[in-house]
């Protein structure tokens, strides 16, 4: 070694206990950012239409983003290891297509659910086998996947099918009162307990915490043994089913199945995985997060049907002008920690 | 046939392996045993009848030249590459790795050059990734805790806070957190590849201590460094490997570093010396009132460095010397106009000239090769024929194909003067070593023929074997009459190849000096700020 490059050494750096703690809560940055956003929101519209402080207009985003949620906590899944799925979305329709055509010809409710959910996981499965053994980039495979999907939903039926089996239409007029003027439905319950069972996988299983070591540096992860190869497939398995939930979801709350249904709704659960503080290089985010997008997006919505003069389209260029910001954030954010 | 000799050992003798002393080391039965091994990638044999063998409670160091099939080695042994032929055997039992995960199941555990860690995650998840502790289904994250810390105390390393991210931690730190992961697992053999690379001698000290500790608990250790001092202040025995091929296996203390070295070039130090003769070139070339090719008055850059006054003559090496961090860098991009300078001026061929972009350098004659090589453009996936033809090309315009004929004569001129290996226009240059993606990098800014070439460490992180190849290869390119401004944190080295020097120290050119008969003590007083 030459003598220069001894000359001097630095010491090692010991960042004190207090300093730590608090950069390790920069990891929750953009969330909470998001968080207090919609608190922002809530305030705001609470002074300019008093009736948001009736609480039930809380409940409502809830009611009326049941799939969303469900759709968002798989896609945080595919985006935490860094990946994409955009056929989450068609993947919906088509099993909103296969639920009113099964129970058309007066297949048992519960049969359908099955089946639905063993497509939309099938579907997922096969893309992440494809991805991870061909090495194709996801946004190729689950575009085709989108197409795929997409256009079994025409074969299926161009034409609206109604959905009339007592348990679809009782499962859309039920309502589960939390007060006397407070009710919830029970697709609310059920993307809540998504959402619950996501946030365990991730956070205190082996397969969750791949899932982020993945993200965070796969090759490092390859190289520390790590099931790297069938936790990716299992990802896109995971948002399959999701999609297969949000289209049951979705069906109990729109009563019909229709070949041109949820379009671009993949797009709307990117947004709101994003807009919840989840980096799209992967690593780093969290499904409450993905939530809070969701509700975001949907108070937004609220905001804009409120206002009665605005056209619906303006939804999508507040969202589009927040997802910029939220991106900016998160490239400062990541700038500042590096 | 050592394994012969364990099983006459008393078991109590296997159990003793700390305690007991190196030279006993060969009545052991070796932990790894690796024979016949070859590798092959496509234009490339990497390893070719290899044999390597590993005892529990030794530094093991293997040694060899950039391409000399050290990493494949490694990787053989940590199941990243899957062998074409040859034996592994792990504690006796024969293995056969295809994957990492396999290997570390038999308690190969490996920490490689660049931090493989995840930097988004905790320290302690860092460390029991893929094997925490769990209750009924859950990770458990008290015990995780518990567990991160004890392994964490045995490294002294108890100031790490093992709920901090990765990313919060200085290399050094992360780099012991890689080791500690290995030490979770119980690991009975760890591999280091290249671990002092990036650390400065405090730190280094901390990795050897940890090093030592584990050695003395029984833990077999695979050393890789570039670094000789390293290694013989920590190995018990080294392997040479050269081209692929084994050299032999010496015991460390046996073993003089001038023969370690001669082992590892595989030619006799002779080569060495006759460069030092090179420097003692005349400087008649440098004829009277001859005019500089560059001629730089008070250059400087608001942040970056200033006073820079050199003067660079055709046919002449000038040396940049000064810490790292002084500014040796920033003066180069002045120079290339990478960065735009905001005080001085720059002559060209006794015109004035404004360096605006690179662009407008390389225009007139100037070539950068920069300190960092994988940024510079080398494409990784194209073979060494089709980097050196887009440099061709590009001097050439698009418009006028070179015919095959001429491409082929000129890439097989640079392999065979810059001894490239392998000697094959067609291997793909991710699969060549660093030292020989340097030299195809060299290669690249020669065929554009510049008349000056600023070179950034050159010769950084690559082994004696092509450093020298550069180093001579510096010196035929000046008495062909090329300018080269030589940048390298080694003072040897520019002592040895400039003929002059100028020493840039705390982000301003401080001295110039004619190099005869300077030593490196005279070079260290003017930057220790003494006399010039």
């Amino acid at each position: 070694m030459s003598p220069l490059s001894t000359v001097a050494p630095p010491t090692i750096k010991k960042p004190s206990a207090v300093r730590t703690r608090m950069r390790s809560g920069a990891r929750y940055a953009p969330t909470l950012a998001t968080l207090v956003l919609f608190i922002l929101m809530f305030i705001v519209g609470a002074g300019m239409y008093p009736s948001f402080l009736s609480g039930q207009v809380l409940l409502n985003l809830f009611i009326d983003n049941t799939f969303l949620i469900v759709l968002a906590v798989g896609m945080t899944f595919v985006i935490l290891t860094g990946g994409i799925d955009l056929s989450v979305g068609a993947v919906v329709a088509l099993s909103m297509m296969v639920t009113a055509t099964m129970l058309q010809n007066g297949w048992n409710p519960g049969i359908v659910i099955l089946a639905v959910l063993v497509i939309g996981g099938g579907l997922g499965l096969l893309m992440g086998l494809i991805i991870q053994y061909f090495d194709i980039q996801p946004f190729i495979v689950t575009l085709a996947g989108m197409f795929l999907a997409r256009g079994l939903c025409y074969v299926i039926s161009l034409e609206s099918i109604p959905v009339t089996d007592p348990f679809f239409t009782g499962m859309a007029q039920a309502r589960i009162p939390l007060s006397e003027e407070l009710f919830i439905s029970p697709g609310v319950l059920i993307a809540l307990v998504v959402v619950g069972v996501a946030f365990f996988v991730l956070h205190h299983t082996r397969f969750g915490r791949t899932v982020y070591a993945i993200g965070g540096n796969e090759h490092s992860a390859m190289l520390m043994g790590l099931a790297v190869k069938s936790t990716k497939v299992l990802v896109y398995s995971v948002s399959g089913l999701c999609s297969a939930i949000a289209g049951i979801l979705f069906s109990f709350y729109s009563l019909s199945g229709y070949s041109l249904a949820a379009q671009g709704m993949e797009l709307d659960a990117i947004a709101a995985v994003v807009i919840g503080g989840t980096l799209l290089t992967g690593g780093v985010g969290y499904v409450l997060g993905s939530v809070v997008g969701v509700l975001v997006l949907g108070i937004v919505q609220t905001f804009i049907a409120y206002d009665g003069t605005l056209s619906s389209w303006w939804t999508k260029i507040v969202i589009g002008g927040l997802l910029l910001v939220f991106i900016l954030l998160q490239r400062l954010f990541t700038r500042r920690t590096n | 046939m050592a394994a012969h000799v364990v099983q006459n050992l008393p078991r109590a003798a296997t159990a003793r392996i700390n305690t007991e002393k190196i030279s006993r080391m060969n009545e052991l039965a070796p932990v790894v045993e690796m024979t016949g091994i070859a590798i092959g990638f496509p234009g490339v044999k990497a390893l070719d009848d290899v044999s390597f063998r590993l005892f529990p409670g030794e530094v093991h160091a293997l040694m060899g030249e950039n391409g000399a099939g050290k990493s494949t080695l490694i990787k053989a042994l940590t199941g990243v590459y899957t062998i074409d032929s040859g034996r592994i055997t792990v504690l006796g039992q024969q293995k056969n790795f295809s994957t990492p995960a396999e290997s570390q199941a038999a308690g190969v555990s490996t920490v490689y050059q660049e931090v493989n860690l995840c930097p988004n995650l905790t320290v302690e998840e860092n460390v029991l990734l893929g094997r925490e502790p769990r209750r009924r289904g859950s990770i458990d994250w008290r015990s995780v805790r518990t567990r991160t810390r004890e392994v964490l105390a045995q490294l002294h390393l108890e100031h790490v806070d093992p709920g901090s991210l990765l990313s919060e931690h200085s290399i050094a730190v992360q780099q012991l957190i890689a080791i500690a992961r290995s030490v979770e697992v119980n690991a009975k053999v760890l591999v280091l590849d290249e671990p002092t690379s990036s650390l400065d001698a405090d730190e280094v000290n901390q990795l050897f201590r940890v090093i030592r500790d584990l050695r003395d608990r029984g833990v077999a250790i695979l050393f890789v460094s570039h670094f000789l001092e390293q290694v013989y202040e920590l190995s018990d025995r080294m392997t040479v490997l050269r081209n692929g091929k084994l050299v032999g296996e010496y015991m460390t203390r046996e073993l003089s570093r001038m023969n370690l070295i001669s082992k590892m070039i595989g030619k006799d130090l002779e080569v060495l010396e006759e460069l030092d003769q090179a420097s003692a070139r005349s400087q008649a070339r440098l004829a009277a009132g001859a005019q500089p090719f560059m001629q730089a008055e008070g250059l400087g850059r608001k942040g970056s460095v200033s006073g820079v006054n050199l003067s660079i003559y055709p046919g002449e090496v000038v040396g940049l010397a000064g810490l790292l961090g002084a500014g040796r860098t920033e003066t180069a991009r002045l120079l290339f106009g990478a960065d735009k300078s905001d005080e001085g001026s720059i002559k060209v061929k006794g015109q004035p000239l404004k360096l605006r972009s690179p662009r407008t350098a390389i225009d007139h004659g100037i070539g950068f090769c920069s300190e960092d090589r994988k940024e510079e453009g080398l494409i990784g996936d194209l073979t060494v024929r089709d980097n050196l033809v887009l440099a061709m090309q590009a001097t050439k315009g698009w418009a006028r194909r070179i015919p095959r004929r001429v491409q082929d004569e000129l890439v097989a001129e640079f392999i065979e003067t810059l001894d490239i290996r392998p000697a094959n226009p067609d291997a793909l240059i991710r699969n060549l070593s660093g030292g020989n993606q340097q030299k195809v990098l060299l290669a690249r800014w020669m065929v554009t023929s510049p008349d000056l070439l600023i070179l950034d460490e050159p010769t950084r992180g690559i082994d004696i074997g092509a450093k020298t190849q550069i180093q001579k290869l510096v010196n035929r390119l000046a008495s062909e009459g090329m300018s080269i401004l030589f940048i390298s944190s080694e003072l040897e080295e520019v002592l040895r190849l400039s003929d002059r020097i100028a020493i840039i120290k705390d982000r301003a050119m401080v001295a110039e000096i004619s190099n005869d008969d300077v030593s490196v003590e005279d070079v260290l007083t003017v930057i220790a700020g003494g006399a010039q």
